[in-house]
């Protein structure tokens, strides 16, 4: 089997892997062409995809909220990303830490891919690039927001979409 | 129908934050008058002389911003013999974001020796008005028959990370376009950056 499909094997056994309830210590680190199957599931999973930083103040301030939403829906038909926009550079000295220190049960990834503008238009047309962001979704249901989330403002959207 | 009950629930909780503001390409931009870290007061009006300027929401915090800090130094200092002076000014409520304050940017200013003017945005007007959302936020902006016409907002280049993997220099091709008398090509990009700081 040529080796990109088991890396592609290896990736959505990493992604998809139950129950979420792990701390995954070594994030996937991947370009955007890679990623982008993430944002268009058809399979009625709920997929909260968060993207942030370990420096950005606002995001990790919101963590808390992702955390208490991936433990109350993680063993349903839901699916967390914490995207990683921190540089590459930082991935052994600043990330790996903190998803340790944090004990971080939903699963992150490293998006490496700096040619911001070939991208972001691809997560939502409404996003200026500022972190934090977060796209929930689910089949052809689809919600973005630039900016921060309560964990009551993420729960409100959320439950609906779990059976 | 659940479906269509959270949409609702969504726009109420958030519609209103969401409603577009700022500058598009093709506006006419306000002027300012804003406190520069050697204590004095900078407007554009006080550069008769330019053809346009590099305006740029920038801060000492974000690392986005921080790894733009030379290649900003590099425009201010090919630009503004051509015209086109750079203008950097910090949007952050330094109550959020200490790193932000103005004794900070001062500090940040020297250690880097900035060839160009580092303002406080201090009622955070400024980058409402332009509407910048993120650190670092480009406007653009070419003097036509007395108005300050917005011509290009974005990104510096594509590469956020590394300067020595940028392909495209949108900045420096923008001003190439004016001085050619043409509009920049793309006069609109997006870029990765840090949420400006500000009480809701």
């Amino acid at each position: 089997m040529p080796a990109f499909f088991v890396n592609i094997l290896i990736l959505m056994h990493t992604v998809f892997s139950e129950p979420v309830n792990v701390v995954e210590s070594k994030p996937a680190i991947m370009d955007f062409d890679t990623f982008q199957q993430f944002l268009e599931h058809e399979n009625d999973t709920v997929y909260v995809i968060n993207f942030w930083a370990t420096w950005c103040a606002p995001c990790v301030k919101e963590l808390p909220n992702f955390e208490k939403l991936n433990q109350k829906f993680g063993d349903r038909n839901f699916k967390m990303l914490l995207v990683s926009l921190d540089f590459r550079k930082m991935y052994e000295t600043r990330l790996i830490p903190f998803i340790e220190e944090n004990k971080l049960s939903a699963e992150v990834i490293l998006l490496h891919d700096p040619d911001a503008n070939a991208w972001i238009d691809k997560v939502s047309p409404e996003w200026s690039g500022a972190i934090p962001a977060t796209l929930i979704y689910k089949n052809d249901f689809r919600v973005f927001h630039e900016g921060g989330y309560t964990f009551d403002e993420l729960n409100t959207i959320v439950e609906p979409l779990i059976p | 129908m659940k479906r269509f009950f959270s949409l609702i629930i969504f726009s109420l909780l958030f519609g209103f934050t969401l409603s577009a503001q700022g500058y598009e390409v093709g506006d006419k931009a306000m002027d300012f008058t804003l406190l520069n870290v050697d204590g004095k007061m900078v407007s554009m009006a006080d550069y008769p002389d330019a053809k346009g300027f590099i305006v740029i929401f920038t801060c000492n915090h974000c690392p986005y911003s921080v790894a733009y800090e030379d290649r900003k130094i590099a425009l201010s200092k090919q630009f503004e013999p051509l015209g086109y002076p750079v203008i950097a000014i910090n949007p952050n409520d330094s109550t959020l974001q200490p790193q932000d304050s103005y004794s900070q940017m001062i500090v940040r200013a020297n250690e880097k020796q900035f060839p160009y003017p580092y303002l406080l945005d201090a009622d955070q007007s400024v980058f409402k008005t332009y509407g910048a959302t993120r650190t670092p936020h480009v406007f653009i902006l070419n003097k036509e028959e007395g108005d300050l016409i917005v011509k290009y907002i974005g990104a510096i280049d594509n590469n956020y990370e590394d300067a020595e993997e940028v392909t495209e220099k949108y900045v420096e091709s923008a001003i190439a376009s004016l001085q050619e008398g043409g509009n920049p090509d793309p006069a609109f990009t997006k870029a990765v950056g840090c949420t400006i700081k500000y009480k809701k």
